[in-house]
């Protein structure tokens, strides 16, 4: 998988090829809190840039995950949906949500990398 | 509390209690019912009794006594203090409970015929005047059952109104993240997509940011005024405007009309629909205390779509209109009958005992009485915004950087403290929310127990008591409970 890149809704994407894996970042999680269910799309879902693609609801409140890019989906992460805590373990790693095959790879230019999402988050604070 | 150990688990008057189903003798019953003759297996078409219901064997004094300690284990308005933020919990009169008791109106049933019941539909018919009056508005549907339900049949009405339009194609609602938490979840139920409109850093709905987001297939704009950060959207004027400008319906909710009652007329606000949640601010009892009730005002141009049944002056007296009129033009039904009607003659006793200038001071001592505990916490709490509030006053989390308690901790040890704690984590536009709600119900004296109770607390945070507030509750039936697993492996039943 190639360098992440993220939202500014604190979504973050991989690309390998024309596929890209889509997780929430660790800043999200912790905002979230303890990660208590996840609704992740079925393949085969065309979603348009920005579009709800998931759902995440933690002890404290429910949001929607937005997809970074435009393209069909191909598989959900099943293992979150079954073990939704796994979202705050590994929300960067192994806790992606789901693939989805990009449509237009040229989406990703407006995406921040770490050092500018880094650079995001201390304006939040 | 220390933790001592009884032989029986009970603590004091705090009795250890078994759910129902886990007690009781076979053979023990509360009443002596005389053997049955044979029964007639055929009289049910087959649908013979097999087995046991599994319905626990009990005396009548184990009965009462199990149900008169699960509600000594309850907190309510009748208990105590209770600042849950949003929420409105105010007293319930005991003369509108008398008078919702009164046989002519308790022993009702809503099939009787119509010249039978001329108290009643009068009763209906006085409360939807009263609630026109105060808002201006021509229209009002009185069956929602409920906030939300108000919500949604606003909602129905402007689709239908879109519908008759040729305007089917609106299907996008805005809905400001200062709105309250019910109203994306009614857009959707209505069969709307929902689109978020950003609130500005002083808590209140971004004008140029709903202005981007207007389009051709807007069908309208959920706003709640006062908002949930307990805020005036001052420009409420302009935001009709522009919704209107699109050619969308502005639905208002009016769970916080409490703070305006007397002072606003919505009408004057350019507002097409909104709820009145009859149980806030007008006094009818909450949730499990008894149903609720949403009435919901129209504006002259949702007026044809109103849904049945509605109150109307015929000519030998009141009458129901349960079907088409002429002109009319009712998107349906909402509810089963008419309405919540001992909600309604609830509402018109609190309403009619108050009179105009009672529902005008009511609202203004709401609002006193937050910008009194905003006013009293400031120093030691982060208020979230400068300035006088409306009804509830919010603080956020950032008085608690770096103690180790979070909002969920300090709200336990309220509990500890013998208080209902207030709303958390709500609104999210701010961080770990605090959101009280004092409501015009309580004295300067319980207000000022609550603040010295609450900056006792917040000093003790600060000076580096994170684990005793991690410990809390500790006075409580159940200490902490793992709110975590609970919601991740829900245990539906209470046996496999």
């Amino acid at each position: 998988m190639g360098d992440k890149r993220f939202t500014k809704d604190h979504e973050w994407i991989s690309v390998a090829g024309d596929i890209g894996t889509v997780g929430i970042s660790d800043y999200a999680q912790h905002a979230l809190g303890d990660v208590v269910f996840v609704e992740v799309p079925e393949p085969g879902r065309a979603i348009a840039k920005g579009a709800e693609a998931a759902v995440v609801e933690s002890v404290k409140a429910a949001s929607e995950v937005y997809s970074p890019v435009s393209g069909t989906v191909v598989k959900g992460n099943q293992a979150i949906v079954d073990q939704p805590g796994l979202v705050n373990e590994a929300a960067e790693t192994g806790a992606w949500f789901f693939t989805i095959k990009l449509s237009d790879p040229s989406e990703l230019t407006g995406l921040m990398d770490r050092a500018a999402y880094d650079a995001y988050l201390k304006t939040l604070e | 509390m220390s933790d001592v150990n009884t032989f029986s688990g009970n603590r004091g008057l705090q009795v250890e209690e078994k759910l129902i189903f886990e007690m009781g003798n076979p053979g023990c019953s509360g009443v002596d019912l005389p053997e049955p003759g044979p029964v007639d297996l055929d009289r049910m078409d087959g649908l013979a009794k097999r087995g046991a219901f599994g319905l626990p064997d009990l005396s009548e004094p184990q009965v009462v006594r199990h149900y008169t300690r699960l509600s000594q284990k309850n907190y309510g308005i009748d208990t105590g203090f209770y600042p849950l933020g949003s929420c409105t919990m105010k007293h319930n009169p005991r003369l509108s409970e008398k008078l919702a008791r009164l046989p002519g109106l308790a022993d009702l049933h809503p099939l009787q015929p119509q010249k039978t019941v001329q108290g009643a539909l009068e009763v209906m018919d006085s409360l939807a005047e009263w609630l026109k009056e105060l808002t201006g508005m021509p229209t009002v549907a009185m069956s929602p059952a409920a906030g939300a339900h108000g919500e949604w049949c606003g909602l129905m009405a402007i689709r239908a109104a879109h519908d008759d339009n040729c305007q089917g194609h609106r299907r996008r609602i805005l809905v400001p993240e200062s709105a309250h938490g019910t109203n994306p979840a009614s857009a959707a139920m209505c069969g709307f997509s929902v689109d978020p409109i950003p609130a500005k850093d002083n808590g209140r709905v971004d004008l140029d940011a709903l202005k981007a987001k207007l389009g051709p297939d807007v069908a309208g704009l959920m706003l709640t005024n006062p908002n949930t950060c307990g805020l005036f959207e001052s420009e409420i004027i302009e935001i009709a405007a522009a919704i209107h400008g699109a050619g969308g319906y502005f639905y208002c909710d009016g769970a916080n009309f409490n703070a305006i009652v007397g002072r606003v007329k919505v009408a004057d606000l350019g507002i097409d629909a909104m709820h009145i949640n009859l149980h806030k601010t007008f006094a009818t009892p909450h949730g499990g205390g008894g149903p609720g009730a949403g009435p919901t005002v129209l504006s002259a141009a949702l007026a044809a779509f109103a849904p049945v049944p509605y109150v109307v002056h015929g000519k030998d007296g009141f009458e129901l209109v349960e079907g088409g009129r002429e002109g009319a033009k009712p998107f349906g039904r909402v509810k089963g009958f008419h309405g919540q009607f001992g909600v309604f003659v609830r509402a018109l006793a609190y309403i009619t005992s108050m009179g105009a200038d009672g529902l005008r001071q009511a609202s203004s001592d709401a609002v006193l009485n937050a910008n009194y505990l905003q006013a009293a916490l400031g120093d030691v709490l982060t208020p979230s915004f400068d300035g006088p509030c409306m009804h509830e006053a919010l603080f956020d989390d950032r008085f608690l950087k770096d103690t180790g308690v979070t909002t969920l901790d300090f709200a336990k040890a309220l509990i500890d403290e013998g208080y209902h704690p207030m709303t958390m984590y709500f609104p999210l536009v701010v961080h770990g929310a605090l959101l009280m709600e004092p409501t015009e119900s309580e004295s300067k004296d319980t207000l000022d127990q609550f603040i010295a109770v609450v900056r006792g607390l917040a000093l003790k945070a600060k000076a580096g008591a994170a684990e005793a507030f991690k410990a809390s509750p500790q006075f409580t039936p159940r200490r902490r409970l793992d709110e975590t697993l609970a919601a991740r492996t829900p245990v539906l039943r209470w046996k496999a």
